[in-house]
């Protein structure tokens, strides 16, 4: 029994991404009966290259995503170099889960309200500009996608930052920080030079799947990125939702060519890898030392904060606007406040939490109780973790998810569960098991076996030490992997609208629509509702525990990732 | 979640368990016995091992680390990895443990950790080990505070066992071992990271328990002192 969970992980999450390629690329070809495609043919792909501005588009596409990785993993990298082990790279760290679980439109929502030419950061410039109307520049939506790709950067920082943290104790980092200290290097040299080549291959997955995101979003894309025309994925999505059925051929063809250009951008990304590896080799031994990085050093910590600073800040001025009576630009404060739009829209935002609930907890507990069995199927047969089990789970995450949407779409069509509930947290599950997986794994398998061997010792069954003795001592580990894959489905845009078919208005694909709309009360209200899930499901990961476990001060200070010993 | 080996069972598995095994033991030897024993990982020999422990006997296994002592233990209670190549057989009062599950096979073992659940209080820990056939609220309290009053620790089952002294959780590691009935004593050096003002008292308290309890134990340790204060024989392995 327990030897099917590895199986049936493996299908609800490979199995929604190979329909949906094969259901995206028969299309391609002109192949999709339903919608009297009979025959081969290229025409979809001749009217996709007839496009205006499709090169544009693809531009925008691969040069974004690679700029928005790159200036990611850089911050990131040089942040964790030249403050690993100190009290602001722990006060960093403690901000981490609440960034992380702010879903990306909502962070994109926020970043508009501070950089748009009326936003915040223009009404705190405009005494000394001497403005008083906003000035008339082309911030947000400008035709290189540099709001995006700051939308995406401050986003991507707390997602590799914890990917990093998770490889750092592997690469005993502490104490190669204090060796080549000693040697004369300086903080940041040293890091790179000693401990980024041991650690860089444990986060590679993890960049990859930030350069996917990147390349493909939508949603990001949709609130801050260029319009005229728009980066390939959002169009796909306009060709996608069009009532011109026809239209449906040439997306699909769309949607190969951005898979495509999801590869190519892998393929770059790689290439710079070896180069910089070759370079980097050189570097190593070249005994230059720059042990006087201070002022670098001072630049990594800005970035880290400005990013981190951005999303916070962006969910003050969310909420302000929320609230905000009459509002004028340069005022930095609203004249007054009110709850009106708030009472107004209350019942409806009931009935948005209410249908993000439903597709979002039964999502998250089969995710949970499938990536248990996994872990536990692996632990009671010894098992040990393949390396090519990683791609496996990274799967969902490289592949575009506006490349296999409509392929599985047609997929569901067949099998009688279009525009179904089923059909919807299928495909959420998708998404929330990697995570749930990466959340869980690590604490799982740290758990100190001889509790386990302790426990049959003393003649309790495997199930017993399961229920009684893993599952208590992991209490945390769970609930945090819960709250982790709440936030994954409440963020969840694509797959929301296009297999629920728009039958299912969850706070995000709410929020998301209002985005055309440009009220920004409204904006306010629904980008922090957004938020209420996802906090609340890390709230509980913490209170739940220190309530149940009140007494029991060695299940206290397990650290963030719960349950690694007790002793 | 129901497991797949199928290894859970009722009381009164366990008590015709029991009664098979009183059976058998007229029949074997008492005792543990480990008849040519040989570990491999690899290619490499771990242990080749000839022994029979008597009821109440303790023998001491000496040895550097890495030369295979935990691997025997593991093997003996049934939880060694499969990479490991053992050949032999294991017979506890005549009862053959290949093969067996870890939970049927009976044999207590002590680690140098307590590893008492953090989940659980004293009690709670002690509760887990009773064996379910003892029925009843009150006999298992009864049975739970007679084992706590033994050990010098009555009117400590509600505590927490982060709030007890090093010598106070290994004591109550002990008990939780004998409270499940084993039929034998594995003790993966435990007495290691107790404090030295501790480690006498500790040491008589876990050898005469053992000896009290008629229960073949093995020891392994790489401490000459633990051997001398176990009073029985020392095997080398190196």
């Amino acid at each position: 029994m327990l030897r099917l969970f590895p199986i049936l992980t493996l299908v609800f999450m490979v199995g929604p991404v190979t329909a949906g390629l094969i259901g995206t690329f028969l299309p391609s070809f002109g192949i999709l009966p339903a919608l009297g495609g009979d025959g081969a043919s290229l025409d979809p792909w001749r009217a996709l290259l007839a496009q205006p501005g499709l090169w544009q588009s693809v531009r925008l596409s691969l040069f974004n995503g690679l700029a928005a990785t790159a200036i990611s993993v850089a911050i990131v990298m040089l942040f964790c170099a030249a403050w690993q082990g100190t009290r602001i790279f722990r006060a960093v760290q403690r901000l981490l889960s609440p960034i992380l679980s702010v879903p990306h439109a909502t962070a994109a929502f926020g970043l508009a309200f501070l950089i748009a030419p009326s936003g915040w950061m223009a009404r705190l410039v405009a005494p000394f500009m001497g403005w008083d109307r906003p000035p008339e520049l082309a911030i947000l939506h400008d035709p290189l996608g540099i709001a995006m790709v700051i939308g995406l950067v401050t986003k991507e920082i707390p997602f590799l930052f914890l990917m990093t943290l998770a490889a750092l104790p592997q690469a005993d980092t502490e104490r190669t920080a204090q060796v080549t200290a000693s040697l004369g290097y300086g903080r940041i040299t040293g890091w790179f030079k000693a401990t980024l080549p041991r650690i860089y291959p444990q986060i590679r997955l993890p960049v990859l799947a930030v350069l996917a995101y990147s390349t493909s979003v939508v949603d990001v894309a949709i609130i801050l990125g260029p319009t005229t025309p728009a980066p390939l994925a959002v169009r796909i999505l306009g060709w996608l939702s069009d009532p011109d059925l026809a239209k449906r051929f040439m997306a699909s063809s769309g949607a190969v060519l951005q898979l495509a250009l999801v590869l190519i951008a892998m393929a770059v990304w790689l290439s710079a890898e070896k180069i910089i590896g070759v370079l980097g080799r050189r570097a190593m031994v070249d005994g230059r030392r720059l042990a006087h990085d201070g002022w670098l050093r001072h630049v990594g910590a800005g970035l880290a904060i400005i990013a981190v600073g951005a999303v916070i800040l962006g969910l003050v001025v969310l909420f302000m606007w929320s609230i905000a009576g009459f509002w004028a630009f340069p005022d930095i404060l609203p004249r007054n406040f009110s709850l009106r739009l708030w009472g107004r829209e209350f019942g409806a935002l009931g009935d948005s939490l209410l249908v993000t609930l439903m597709i979002g907890v039964p999502s998250v507990l089969i995710a949970v109780a499938l990536v248990l069995g996994c872990l536990e199927n692996e632990v009671r047969r010894g098992l040990r973790r393949h390396k090519a089990v990683m791609w496996l789970i990274y799967l969902p995450l490289l592949v575009p998810q506006i490349s296999f949407m409509f392929g599985l779409q047609v997929f569901f069509t067949l099998i009688g569960l279009e525009r179904t509930l089923t059909s919807v947290v299928l495909v959420h599950l998708v998404f929330v098991l990697p995570y749930v997986f990466l959340s869980l794994s690590d604490p799982f398998r740290a758990l100190d076996p001889r509790y386990g061997q302790t426990a049959l010792c003393l003649g309790a069954s495997p199930t017993r030490v399961f229920w009684q003795v893993r599952l208590p001592l992991l209490t945390r580990a769970v609930l945090t992997a819960m709250a982790v894959g709440l936030a994954v489905t409440v963020g969840q845009y694509l797959p929301t609208l296009l297999i629920g078919a728009g039958r299912f208005a969850t706070v995000t694909t709410e929020a998301v629509a209002l985005a055309a709309g440009g009220d920004r009360r409204m904006i306010g209200i629904y980008g922090l509702l957004q938020m209420l899930l996802p906090f609340a499901g890390f709230a509980f990961a913490l209170l739940i525990p220190a309530v149940v476990f009140a007494k029991r001060r060695g299940m206290g200070g397990m650290g963030d990732r719960g349950g690694n010993n007790a002793t | 979640m129901k497991d797949s080996m199928t290894t859970s069972q009722t009381p009164e598995a366990s008590k015709s368990q029991h009664a098979q095994h009183a059976q058998h033991a007229q029949h074997g030897q008492d005792g543990l016995e480990l008849c040519d024993i040989a570990i491999r990982l690899g290619d490499r020999v771990l242990v080749d091992l000839d022994l029979v422990i008597a009821p109440g006997e303790i023998v001491t296994l000496m040895g550097p680390s890495g030369s295979g002592k935990s691997s025997l233990l593991g093997h003996i209670c049934g939880t060694l990895p499969a990479a490991f190549d053992v050949q032999g057989a294991v017979r506890l009062n005549g009862r053959v443990l290949d093969g067996l599950a870890p939970q049927d096979r009976h044999v207590g073992i002590l680690f140098q950790d307590d590893l008492l659940f953090p989940h659980l209080s004293v009690g709670g820990n002690l509760a887990f080990a009773l064996p379910a056939s003892i029925k009843g609220r009150a006999e298992r309290k009864a049975r739970i505070d007679n084992a706590l009053e033994s050990a010098g620790l009555a009117e400590f089952a509600d505590r927490d066992p982060a709030t007890l002294s090093g010598g106070q959780r290994a004591r109550v590691a002990l008990m939780r071992v004998l409270l499940s009935q084993p039929g034998a004593l594995l003790l993966d050096e435990p007495f290691s990271k107790l404090d030295s003002d501790l480690r006498d008292q500790i040491k008589s308290f876990v050898f005469d328990l053992a000896r009290q309890n008629h229960l073949p134990t093995l020891m392994v340790t790489h401490d000459p002192e633990d051997a001398q204060a176990a009073h029985g024989r020392v095997i080398s392995l190196d």
